[in-house]
């Protein structure tokens, strides 16, 4: 063997080792949350609000429950927003605009996610003078944004022009055609784009700290408090108590498990549904 | 646009007053449609505009009071209302580029692996192990940082590392388990995935061509990869790097929860640290005073305009190899 090709399948076994070393922390966690967080995990755990330090038992339905809401809300400001913006960038002829936008929306997309939290907190939290739902969705609607418009952009160009001439060859006017025809052609993999960030924002900490705050009680408005899973995980994860450090890796199993799913959702809404060209 | 014209077309030569009518209507929905989506495109920018603007304005009194000053001096004092960054900047730097030093080859192995190296059916499964990598919550790394990865740190690899290399300044002191070292290497897990998708993409955005000419002249597979494929995507791998950079800077949870807090600057890797983005986190729903609240909005102005500097420049970096369109997200 020459020793060009004993380089050769030197490299070949040595980047295998680093993708081998790069996955390996994935197995290591996602073993330790079933190891740890499996035997916490019973109906109770769905069902209950969490129990004082002490009390065993108890669970983190209301911080479930926050999450899901906020996520409402996220979705609800940030969708319509993302996807307008995504057709516009797809279609649009401008020459600066839409540069500006896709290299806008990368970079806020890079921001990171606790000063989005300032951002809200100043722009909900001052002026209401208190915590709130509103503010901790607002900062989880403003990651959202950047995801969904890029995805939106990306699917709606691969609509093929055929649809859109063969729509406006029938004299439907443009509106009409983006509406009925090329969005409903690209809705597979839009909803990607939504799935894919609502599993980024499922799992956000750092922007509710001191927007949504944490609430160890069941939501009481949306201008009040509230509770989310990774909160509530994060609390009980530096506190100094064995029970809420079990706890805390039950919500980390849970909040993993909706993550992933999340994803999956998206990966299967587009298997095997490449738009045709 | 043509076919615009053409419906157009059909009705341009003295058309009934009732078409006449529809033709404005459709003139009118569309400009209303095209005035909504073009809305939600400047609502982007303006989110933007206002971020910074916000930040900024919030922290106007640390800016004025403490000027340039701010980003030099170590003492952190809410009681007598002193505040310097340094420890701070010092502890995101510090943490950030250890992460790089153990992330970058890592990933860009991983990288040459799945797009260059690897046999066909062996791709899609890491890079699918990979992609569920980048989707576990910050949380989640930090909960495990903290009673998995700290022990194994305090009780293995940090004894190991002072008697073999503890003459040197960066491993010495007493091994806590908790500090930099801790916080690298969660950061370094965290942005693995993110290099290794993003270099992946850059290989494979280049063209075929090049590396058939270099089979072409009879070089090994590794040689096809270095001299055809890396030196091509040179830039955009510099920006997979950055992009890594970026996350590693702006990390929040993770870090917080493993790296110590304390606000100080020591030169070795076991002593505890304190980054940006964790004083924030740690300390903004306690700030009492205002100028406790503006020094710590500083932080995150400084943050915000480091992270955009680092993600723009890694943006173009990796536009110029694969164009917009393509790559370069997640």
């Amino acid at each position: 063997m020459s020793s060009r090709r004993f380089v050769s399948s030197t490299m070949s076994v040595l980047t295998c080792l680093s993708a081998i070393v790069a996955v390996l922390p994935l197995l290591l966690i996602l073993g330790f949350l079933l190891v740890k967080g499996a035997s916490a995990v019973n109906l109770d755990f769905f069902l209950h609000l969490p129990k004082p330090v002490g009390e065993p038992g108890g669970g983190v339905a209301n911080a479930i429950v926050g999450s899901l809401v906020m996520i409402g809300l996220a979705v609800a400001v940030g969708l319509p927003i993302g996807i307008s913006g995504g057709v516009y960038l797809a279609d649009s002829r401008d020459r600066h605009l839409p540069w500006a936008v896709r290299f806008i929306a990368d970079v806020l997309n890079g921001v990171p996610s606790i000063v989005v939290g300032i951002f809200a907190y100043t722009l909900v939290v001052l002026p209401m003078r208190r915590f709130s739902a509103l503010a901790g969705g607002l900062a989880l609607g403003f990651i959202l944004i950047p995801i969904v418009l890029r995805t939106t952009e990306e699917m709606v160009r691969l609509v093929p022009n055929a649809l859109r001439e063969a729509g406006l060859g029938l004299g439907i006017p443009r509106w009409r055609v983006t509406l009925r025809i090329v969005l409903p052609a690209a809705r597979a993999g839009i909803l990607t784009g939504v799935m894919v960030a609502v599993a980024r924002i499922a799992g956000e900490t750092a922007p509710l700290l001191f927007t949504a705050l944490g609430n160890r009680f069941w939501h009481q408005g949306l201008d009040q408090p509230i509770a989310a899973l990774p909160l509530q995980i994060y609390a009980y994860a530096i506190a100094p108590y064995d029970d809420w450090h079990r706890q805390a890796w039950a919500g980390a199993l849970v909040l993993i498990t909706l993550v992933f799913l999340a994803s999956l959702a998206a990966r299967v809404a587009t298997r095997g549904r490449t738009i045709a060209h | 646009m043509l076919v615009a014209s053409v419906s157009q077309a059909g009705t341009a030569d003295t058309p009934p007053p009732a078409r006449v009518a529809r033709r404005m209507g459709i003139g009118f929905g569309d400009r209303l449609f095209g005035l909504g989506l073009t809305g939600a495109a400047w609502i982007v920018v303006l989110l933007a505009v206002a971020l910074i603007t916000a930040l900024g304005w919030e922290a106007r009194e640390a800016i004025v009071k403490f000027g340039w000053r701010f980003l030099f001096t170590s003492s952190w004092d809410p009681v007598q209302g002193r505040f310097g960054a340094l420890p701070f900047i010092y502890g995101t730097l510090v943490s950030a580029f250890l992460a790089l030093a153990i992330a970058v080859p890592l990933s860009l192995g991983a990288a040459i692996f799945l797009a260059e190296l690897a046999p066909g059916w062996i791709r899609p499964p890491i890079a699918f192990l990979i992609e569920m990598l980048a989707a576990v919550p910050s949380v989640v790394y930090g909960l495990w940082g903290i009673f998995v990865l700290v022990p194994w740190l305090r009780d293995w690899v940090e004894p190991f590392l002072a008697s073999s290399l503890g003459f040197l300044p960066l491993f010495q002191g007493p091994p806590y388990g908790i500090g930099m070292l801790a916080a690298g290497v969660i950061l370094a897990i965290m942005v693995v995935p993110y290099i290794t998708s993003v270099s992946r993409e850059v290989l494979l955005a280049v063209p075929g061509s090049q590396r058939e000419a270099a089979l072409g002249i009879g070089a090994t597979r590794w040689e096809t990869t270095r001299i055809a494929v890396l030196r091509y995507g040179r830039s955009g791998l510099v920006g997979a790097i950055l992009l890594g950079l970026g996350r590693a800077l702006g990390e929040t949870m993770a870090v917080t929860m493993v790296i110590g807090n304390r606000p100080e600057v020591a030169l070795s890797l076991f002593a505890p640290g304190y980054t940006m983005a964790s004083v924030i986190a740690n300390e903004f729903t306690e700030a009492t005073s205002e100028i406790y609240v503006s020094a710590l909005v500083e932080i995150g102005l400084l943050l915000l305009l480091i992270t955009i500097a680092v993600n723009g420049l890694a943006r173009l970096l990796v536009w110029s190899v694969g164009g917009p369109a393509s790559g370069g997200r997640e």
